[in-house]
């Protein structure tokens, strides 16, 4: 075998995340364990004339700001997206073992793929307001880089000091997922040793309205936001806006050995696909074809069985959707009924961070293996009847559980009938490397 | 309003870009912006627009281009308030 064919294993050895339910990586497992929901009532949706008045906002103090960013960088500063972005990316980098130095050499072995879907959206208005008043010189120098999509790497980029690719991909709410898989394949080929991968997204009205405005958020819960994010509940009226961001450091499993790191679990495979907008497939809705094609495509690529999975951190939006998603995980894998693995959404506590969503999932998914449990469902005490007829209802665990997880696999689906899957398996220390 | 009073009021304007805290500790009437005080590039149009809110004044093209130093900004400035 030569270099070129050597495939890397690749693992997880640093997380960061600020989520709606908890900013930093003690307050949100807490948070998931315990079931605290993030979802609040906001009175500028409100008084903007939204539907859907509640959402997911992460709290961040001024004094925390401080602990990331520089007062310089934060002159002229308006982006929540590139905020929670830079505080998850550099947390996920220092829980890794690495230093954040500015006066570091590049290090060419290490990158960075975080996604976003728009960025700075408030600070683009800012913009587009000065630009109509005739005030285009007033925007400064921080307009440009706040709103480019890859605001978010740049930063992160230059604060970390990375020299090998650093970049943002975009897939709306596949994004996160995708960036994992994207560095993964890095990593995988010998391109990089260490890749930062995440995504985030703006706490902002501009970012929910058009949403709002296609009838898809709830608008049922408004006096009672906890209640309102529902996955797989009879009762789920639409998804419930959040925000948010959640980074990984991927690693090759010879780097993170030779570093003695802390290994949170492996990245065993996975699969990125799109239905085409065929067969079903819309711009907004899945071709579950090619949803089951995911699924079955990232277990060939992970080389596990379907029977292998023990648990499932699904998409599962609490939109209509839902059940669908459900029928394409028993198809995919085969199974049903009480076969079925145990499935939750982390919905139902953060509501739906949209480009954020699948990389706060992922790491929700990687602390259930590192500590070995299955976060509560909350807000579904109610199963759809749809969901109770393809699979056992106590695969869908309202009050956190204990359990030995070896797989889990989890998904994320995205307008534009794009699709992704990652397989995750829990890092056992006797496998040196030369087994596989 | 003085040379002095001016720079004065530059030197508190400047300070948050300042990379360069020695320079910035010395800063006089010959000091350069980009060399003595390492301010990035791209932050001097954010000075130039703290420097049209302080000084209520407005600065065209061709002056910003001169305002690469203390000296030069005092000039532009005193220019343009007595326009």
């Amino acid at each position: 075998m030569n270099s070129a064919e050597v495939k890397n294993r690749v693992v997880i050895t640093g997380l960061g995340v600020v989520a709606p339910n908890g900013v930093g990586l003690p307050a949100f497992t807490n948070a998931i364990k315990t079931g605290i929901s993030g979802i609040t009532y906001h009175q500028d949706l409100k008084d903007k004339g939204f539907s859907c008045c509640i959402g997911g906002i992460p709290t961040v103090s001024e004094e925390k700001k401080l602990e990331y960013l520089t007062p310089l960088q934060l002159r002229g500063f308006n982006s929540t997206s590139i905020l929670y972005g830079c505080m998850a990316g550099i947390d996920a980098w220092k829980d890794a073992g690495f230093s954040v130095d500015e006066n570091s050499s590049p290090d060419y072995d290490s990158g960075l793929i975080f996604g976003t879907g728009t960025s700075g959206i408030e600070k683009f208005r800012d913009a587009i307001y000065k630009i109509d008043a005739q005030q285009v010189r007033r925007l400064g120098s921080t307009s440009v880089v706040q709103t480019m999509a890859s605001g978010i790497s740049a930063y992160l980029g230059g604060i970390l000091g990375f020299g090998n690719q650093v970049t943002t991909n975009s897939s709306a709410c596949t994004t996160g997922t995708e960036a994992l898989l994207l560095g993964f394949e890095r990593i995988k080929a010998g391109k990089a040793k260490r890749m930062l991968v995440g995504s985030s997204s703006d706490s902002s009205l501009y970012t929910w309205g058009g949403f709002d405005a296609m009838r898809v958020m709830s608008y049922k819960h408004n006096e009672t936001p906890e209640k309102g994010s529902r996955p797989m509940s009879a009762t789920a009226a639409g998804f419930v806006p959040g925000s948010g961001a959640g980074a990984m450091v991927l690693e090759s499993l010879e780097s993170a050995l030779k570093r003695k790191a802390t290994i949170y679990a492996e990245v065993l495979g996975g699969n990125i696909n799109s239905g085409g907008q065929r067969n079903g497939g819309t711009l907004t809705a899945p071709n579950s074809e090619a949803v089951q094609k995911c699924i079955t495509n990232a277990l060939l690529d992970a080389d596990v069985t379907p029977a292998a999975i023990d648990v499932i951190n699904g998409h599962l939006t609490a939109t209509s959707k839902d059940s669908l998603e459900i029928e394409n995980w028993t198809k995919a894998l085969g199974r049903k009924g009480s076969d079925f693995p145990y499935i939750n959404s982390l919905k139902s506590m953060i509501g739906h961070c949209l480009a954020a969503s699948g990389a706060v999932e992922c790491v929700a998914a990687v602390l259930q293996i590192k500590e070995q449990f299955v976060f509560p469902n909350i807000n579904c005490e109610d199963v759809h009847s749809e969901i109770t007829a393809l699979i056992a209802t106590d695969k869908i665990p309202t009050k956190m559980i204990k359990k030995d997880i070896t797989i889990l696999a989890k998904a994320s689906f995205g307008f534009g009938d794009v699709n992704g899957c990652v397989i995750f398996k829990k890092y056992e220390e006797s496998l040196t490397g030369l087994d596989r | 309003m003085t040379k002095e009073e001016i720079i004065s009021k530059l030197t508190t304007l400047v300070k948050p870009y300042v990379q360069n805290e020695e320079g910035f500790k010395n800063m006089n009437e010959d000091t350069d912006f980009i060399n003595d005080l390492e301010i990035n590039s791209a932050n001097l149009v954010d000075i130039i627009l703290d420097v049209e809110d302080e000084f209520k004044v407005e600065i065209d093209n061709d002056s910003m281009e001169k305002m690469l130093s203390v000296k030069a900004t005092v000039l532009v400035i005193q220019e343009k308030m007595n326009a």
